[in-house]
């Protein structure tokens, strides 16, 4: 059952994230995806995420691929213009790779290249409206034709705690307008927060034509949840997550976070709409089990 | 230090005249905020809407150069001054509250990025406000929030440096944004 069926079942969606590696070598895929085996609908292959160079999401998608599991190609705004973004859709979509997640990308100042020219030539909206215009008219943004038309799934982000949060889940909505069928949030950390914007997303109806799947992460380090607060652009962490990870020992921190983790699940799990989570691991893999074992989730999905 | 900005550190000590002369073009987009009020802005879009009298005048500028030249520095200065608008010749500003979108770091036309600190900082200038945020404000101050909503196509890198005006008044500005019915090309 591929991400697509499982979500169009009904049945709880999960996926994980991981980073493709800075090298020239696929080997530490195979390692990380490992964990994720039979227990994943789906894998997040990262686009230069915060605007560091790592190898090509393609390419780690295609890797994921080999490993037996599905991908999800994660395609940013920042760094091609809407000739190289057409192109890579194509170039993906004809390797096997239906799952896409776009996003804007975060600014290459957040990253290891500094100077780089921000591109930016489309955002979220208009790249989410060309990928559906090429699958469903078979058409490019140039109005050109395509033969055949790329088959895609396509996915969204959002970040349901950033300012402004009245306008937040009506985002979401020109996502859907735009061709989004599935979205993933940021990290959630505040329950009730999350909660509210869904209850806005369902005044708006949106749960109903786009599969929504909350970020959940597992802290490792109280260096690493300070980072993720003060560093990560967009991420909310409230003091209550603070205090409960400062109550325990220094070497109970990751068990702790682990924990928390299966609780949001749990806890996301419960509210009307959600259709699945999503797993920020990125570099944490091994987490994974853990996590869904906590929450209740058991294995056998085949991840194709 | 010359600032030919709208930097919030140091719009206080500007000559007016610089500031009047002021060019967001040359540096790399910063969000500036509107000096503007949103009801007044909103007004003036009543004043500026197409009509038979702007079209034969829009007509006449476009016949000759040097007016065109002219008629664009006019506009550079004024929304430039009030807006910190970028030239990209296809205004967005009826659209987004009379908050120039070109000025987000990312050029978004579709609303904020997900990188909005929780104070409604501008992600990559977190000393400044986010576009989106003011925008939002400002158009659900005067009603004009479903405005939002709205589907801004990709924008089109040949008019950058055009008068938006023109534009708008020779009728070929009407395909800049849609719901999501329609497409996202615009006119080839």
């Amino acid at each position: 059952m591929n991400l697509r069926e499982r979500l169009a079942s009904g049945s709880f969606a999960v996926t994980a994230e991981i980073s493709p590696p800075r090298g020239a070598g696929l080997e530490s895929i195979t390692t990380v995806t490992g964990p994720l085996r039979d227990r994943v609908d789906a894998v997040n292959v990262t686009d230069n995420q915060g605007a560091n160079v790592r190898l090509a999401s393609w390419a780690g998608s295609l890797a994921v691929q080999a490993a037996g599991l599905a991908p999800v190609m994660q395609m940013t705004c920042r760094d091609r213009n809407r000739i190289a973004l057409q192109s890579d859709l194509l170039g993906a979509c004809a390797l096997g790779i239906r799952n896409i997640l776009v996003m804007t990308g975060d600014h290459p100042k957040f990253g290891d290249h500094p100077g780089a020219k921000p591109v930016f030539d489309l955002d979220s909206v208009q790249l989410l409206w060309t990928l559906r215009t090429m699958r469903d008219e078979g058409v490019l943004l140039s109005g050109r034709s395509l033969d055949p038309a790329p088959d895609c799934f396509l996915g969204a982000v959002e970040n349901p705690f950033a300012p402004p949060a009245s306008f937040r889940a009506e985002r979401l909505g020109k996502k859907i307008a735009a061709g989004a069928q599935f979205v993933q949030t940021q990290f959630v950390f505040d329950i009730p927060a999350f909660t509210r914007w869904m209850a806005q997303v369902r005044d708006l109806g949106l749960h109903e034509q786009c599969y929504i799947l909350p970020g959940v992460g597992a802290v490792r380090s109280l260096r690493a949840l300070e980072f993720m607060r003060d560093k990560v652009p967009g991420v909310q962490v409230p003091d209550d997550v603070f205090r409960r990870l400062k109550a325990v020992p220094a070497d109970q921190v990751a068990a702790e976070g682990t924990r928390l983790a299966a609780e949001t699940v749990q806890q996301v799990r419960d509210i009307s709409g959600v259709a699945g989570v999503h797993l920020l691991v990125a570099g944490n893999e091994r987490v994974v089990p853990a996590i869904l074992e906590g929450a209740g989730i058991g294995v056998g999905r085949d991840g194709r | 230090m010359v600032s030919v900005g709208f930097s919030v550190a140091t719009k206080r000590q500007t000559p007016f005249k610089r500031r009047l002369l002021a060019d967001n073009t040359e540096s790399a987009p910063r969000p500036v905020r509107p000096r503007l009020g949103a009801r007044t802005a909103y007004r003036l879009q009543r004043m500026l809407a197409p009509n038979a009298g702007y079209r034969w005048l829009s007509s006449r500028i476009e016949g000759s150069a040097v007016a065109v030249r002219l008629f664009t520095a006019g506009e550079r200065t004024t929304k430039g001054t009030l807006f910190g608008c970028r030239m990209c010749g296809q205004c967005a500003l009826p659209a987004t509250g009379y908050v120039c979108p070109m000025g987000c770091p990312k050029e978004l036309r579709n609303g904020p990025c997900g990188g909005v600190g929780a104070d409604g900082s501008c992600e990559v200038y977190p000393e400044l406000r986010c576009v989106w945020v003011d925008a939002y404000e400002r158009a659900a101050s005067q009603g004009r929030a479903a405005d939002l909503r709205l589907l801004h196509r990709p924008a089109d890198h040949r008019r950058l440096g055009q008068s938006s005006w023109l534009n708008y008044w020779q009728g070929r500005d009407e395909a800049l944004w849609a719901d999501g019915s329609a497409g996202p090309r615009v006119r080839p």
